[in-house]
């Protein structure tokens, strides 16, 4: 028996002699297809006033729909755009799209509804039979079809001119080819951008709220602060570019309890600068629990300790938030001592 | 004119005809009418599934083309200027400035754009629907499998439509959402940075991708869809719908209402009621506020934040999953985003190639019109609720932060739970599911032979209490008992024709010991047989 083979035995039909072909009910078999059921006559196919009930229902709702639409007009042409109202349960909604929208939902569904309740009551509810044709092809067609197939096969002589047949492969192998090589300019080559950001020895922290440069002392301990690169402004072409991996948040923490050396080396009085993209696939992180200082992605829940060198203590991040190696300037302002040390945000094959 | 049979006073045929004379020149029109102008359409409430999804796709088509009149998909920055006060003076793409435009300064605007996006969650989720009920009834089977394929395909596209579309408005959500998408693909081994850099058109998020998915969301994959669609129906109009087994209903015939009128009336008219709720959810409901949201900006989010809830699933998997990375000879292998990654489309696959496993397993090659009832399908309707019960458990993943804070869990509870139901889950669903299923065909196996429960006690002269149960009509008896049964498969002869022995392929016995699981004892009831039923009956009247 190969695998396709499957003995007759096991389908059904071959099993059971009382299935559904056994169309007659008979004596013999209880179970039998009694054929369909004797139509029943509904009230409006005998009683001629309840016929008409029906008729006027339907032209009740098409009439309905004409009215909407005029509603719907005269809305559009007479509620300003700015208007709110209060509408209960949902609350204060725009006037307009209230409007509109019951209107065109009215317009709509009266039609929908008259012609359903014209289907059901008044069109013909008695059930027709349509017999089903096998699919497939009969076997004098098929061979027909086969027949063709080789005669159009020979006159062609694909099988036989090899030459050609390879080539022709060869050809309409190679063409798409083109359209791949078109793809090229869709945009550059990663080179080592994933690795830089614009943070380098000397660049002050801006913070993101007051725009100013700041000094350690307008950092409270437990306070948790954004800041930017300065220089780097909202208007500038590549802004969105540059902030999704230079944005920085600040924390402060007792340097008591900043658990890693390397961490404490790299903060200033217990102000630690960390990536503030997700090392999972880059959302911004922003949820800070002072009392742990841990930080919480609100996308994907991946939490960082950020006294214990921004380490992964649950979620689906796979490494530490970059710290950035942070002090102050003769001016007494905070600045970035270097660019990160490793690629911020999402990891990917050539971060190593 | 020679055909015309109609003629009025004059001598000539009524307009409409000669009309349609004109066109059946051209385009033979009777022909093609001749077999699908009464065409017979059985009736059950679940077939309409299908229905809600051509008809939102159709609302989304012309509800999109009027946004495209006023969207601009560029990613230039430019300062807000209109009537939404908040925003003022703020820096955003012209994306999301013509989105805010669409929604406060055209009238109706926000509307359409409401009825667009509701009928997009309606379209997703009445193909899942729709698809669930194609499953369940085993409508995917010979000669189906291809339109099954073809409905799967239409709702994976659509729900990368519908992620392009609502990346479009360049918001603060959207905008986290293809940030997501970014870093998926970064994690691509060797080219996945190559990729994200030719998808961006550089860095993320750069100035491309807006206009690159309008291009996908309105053309590429639209177009492809519409085509998909139109081939779903044709070979729905082809194949002859199915139906469920009943008095006067075999493999062999079709039985309902005609297309014209009643089909007409009925499903023209559905089309307006699906058009008509959804405006009216349009009307009440706020979708997509992106007003409130704000422009995007990559180093902002909010809580809270959740794709539509087709990419629930997704999301899912990408929260769950532990974060493993590797150091593979200096490179960085992603691990923990890869490997969703790859499960992402496996979870859709393995619903997808069901048909084709279950029609190797039975070996069965004849045409099936007769709609099965999932309890007599036992091992195919654990299957199924086993996928969906997975696909929820990514589902409540997705949402573990919701779920936290609404039932005050803690998070990593939620998480951890999400990964050990991962796996747990679908096997108890797929135990649980069977159990029923068998249960539910011995009591039909009980009705057949047994009748149906009256209610009614009654006491006998010499004191013992029965229940009269009423014996069921030849019709509800043919229903319970049109069902096939199909016996399991065995491993084939040991030894060939010459008596010398064979090695067994793996794939006979991995076959033979499906077909067990499918059809062997204890794995479906047999069902009652006319013998059984005579000696039952012919007895004394009850039990």
């Amino acid at each position: 028996m190969s695998s396709q083979d499957i003995p007759e035995k096991n389908l059904p039909t071959a099993q059971d002699e009382h299935g559904a072909a056994v169309a007659v009910a008979d004596e013999e078999n209880p179970f039998a297809d009694p054929g369909l059921p004797p139509h029943e006559h509904r009230i409006q196919d005998i009683d001629e006033r309840a016929a008409k009930r029906s008729e006027r229902t339907v032209a009740l709702l098409f009439t309905t729909s004409m009215l909407a639409t005029i509603g719907f007009i005269a809305s559009y042409v007479t509620i300003p755009i700015d208007q709110n109202i209060f509408v209960w349960p949902i609350g204060h909604i725009s006037a307009l799209n209230f409007a509109l929208g019951m209107t065109l939902g009215v317009a709509l569904f009266a039609i929908g509804a008259g012609a359903v309740h014209w289907a059901r009551t008044l069109m013909s509810d008695e059930e027709i039979v349509d017999e089903r044709h096998a699919i497939e092809a009969t076997p004098e067609v098929k061979a027909k079809v086969i027949a063709d197939f080789k005669q159009g096969a020979k006159e062609s002589a694909l099988g036989r001119r090899k030459l050609i047949r390879n080539t022709m492969f060869g050809a309409l192998a190679l063409f798409p080819l083109s359209g791949i090589v078109l793809l090229r300019d869709l945009g550059p080559l990663p080179g080592t951008k994933l690795r830089h950001t614009l943070w380098k020895p000397g660049k002050l922290l801006i913070n993101q709220n007051t725009h100013e440069p700041m000094r350690p002392s307008d950092i409270a301990v437990g306070s948790l602060t954004f800041a930017q690169p300065e220089g780097l402004e909202e208007h500038d072409h590549d802004f969105q570019k540059e902030i999704a991996k230079a944005a920085l948040m600040l924390v402060r923490i007792q340097p008591d309890n900043i658990k890693d050396k390397q961490t404490l080396e790299w903060s200033h009085e217990g102000i630690l600068a960390y990536s503030k993209i997700c090392t999972h696939v880059g959302c911004p992180i922003s949820l800070y629990e002072q009392q742990t200082h841990h930080v919480l992605c609100p996308c994907h829940q991946s939490t960082f300790d950020l006294a214990d060198g921004g380490k992964v203590i649950f979620g689906p991040a796979g490494h530490a938030l970059p710290q950035l190696r942070i002090g102050v300037n003769d001016e007494g302002y905070l600045e970035a001592l270097d660019d990160f040390e490793e690629p911020v945000g999402p990891a990917f094959w050539e971060r190593g | 004119m020679s055909t015309t049979t109609t003629t009025d006073a004059r001598g000539k045929a009524p307009a409409g005809e000669r009309v349609a004379d004109w066109a059946d020149g051209r385009l033979g029109i009777y022909s093609l009418a001749k077999a699908n102008l009464r065409k017979v359409f059985p009736d059950h409430p679940s077939f309409m599934l299908g229905e809600i999804c051509l008809y939102s796709f159709i609302i989304i088509i012309l509800t999109g083309v009027y946004l495209t009149l006023f969207f601009h998909p560029s990613m230039n920055e430019v300062e807000y200027t209109g009537s939404y006060v908040p925003l003022q003076g703020q820096l955003m793409s012209e994306a999301f400035n013509s989105t805010m435009h669409i929604s406060f300064d055209v009238r109706g605007g926000l509307l359409i754009r409401q009825i667009h996006h509701w009928a997009a969650l309606v379209f997703l989720a009445g193909m899942f629907v729709h698809m669930m009920r194609v499953f369940f009834t085993g409508a995917f089977r010979k000669p189906r499998e291809i339109n099954w394929v073809f409905g799967f395909l239409l709702f994976v596209l659509g729900m990368f439509t519908g992620f392009t579309g609502y990346s479009l408005p360049d918001d603060l959500l959207s905008g986290t959402g293809v940030r997501f998408m970014e870093g998926a693909v970064l994690s691509v081994p060797i080219v996945g940075t190559y990729l994200s850099f030719f998808l961006f058109g550089g860095e993320f998020p750069g100035g491309d991708f807006v206009a690159r998915f309008f291009a996908v969301h309105v053309l590429l994959l639209p177009g492809i869809m519409l085509g998909l669609v139109v081939a779903h129906l044709i070979l729905v109009f082809y194949h002859k719908h199915t139906q469920f087994a009943g008095p006067g209903r075999t493999n062999n015939n079709v039985v309902g209402m005609p297309l014209m009128p009643v089909y007409m009336a009925k499903a023209g008219g559905f089309f307006f009621l699906v058009f008509g709720v959804i405006a009216v959810i349009a009307a009440l409901v706020q979708i997509n506020p992106i007003w409130s949201l704000g422009p995007y900006r990559p180093d902002q989010v909010s809580t809270g934040a959740q794709p539509d809830w087709y990419m629930g699933f997704s999301e899912g998997l990408i929260r769950a999953m532990p974060g493993w990375e590797i150091d593979f000879a200096g490179h960085t292998l992603v691990l923990g985003v890869f490997i969703p990654l790859m499960i992402f489309p496996l979870v859709l696959v393995a619903i997808a190639v069901y048909p084709f496993i279950e029609s190797w397993v039975t070996g069965d090659k004849r045409e099936h019109h007769i709609l099965d009832r999932p309890r007599n399908a036992p091992t195919r309707t654990a299957v199924g609720v086993a996928w969906i019960t997975w696909y929820c458990v990514m589902l409540i993943g997705g949402g573990n932060d919701l779920f936290a804070t609404h039932f005050h869990l803690s998070i990593n509870a939620v998480t951890w739970f999400v990964r050990i139901a991962f796996f747990v889950a679908p096997v108890i669903a797929f135990v649980v599911t069977k159990r029923i299923c068998l249960g539910l065909q011995r009591r039909d196996r009980d009705k057949v032979l047994h009748g149906r429960e009256s209610g009614i006690i009654k006491r006998l002269p010499h004191g013992e209490f029965i229940e009269i149960h009423e014996p069921l009509s030849q019709e509800q008896l043919h229903t319970l008992t049109a069902h096939e049964q199909y016996e399991p498969v065995e491993i084939g002869p040991k030894v060939d024709e010459h008596g010398v022995e064979r090695k067994i392929p793996a794939s006979e016995k991995l076959r033979a010991k499906l077909s067990k699981n499918y059809y062997g004892e204890g794995h479906q009831i047999p069902k009652p047989t006319v013998e059984e039923f005579k000696e039952i009956t012919s007895g004394h009247g009850h039990h």
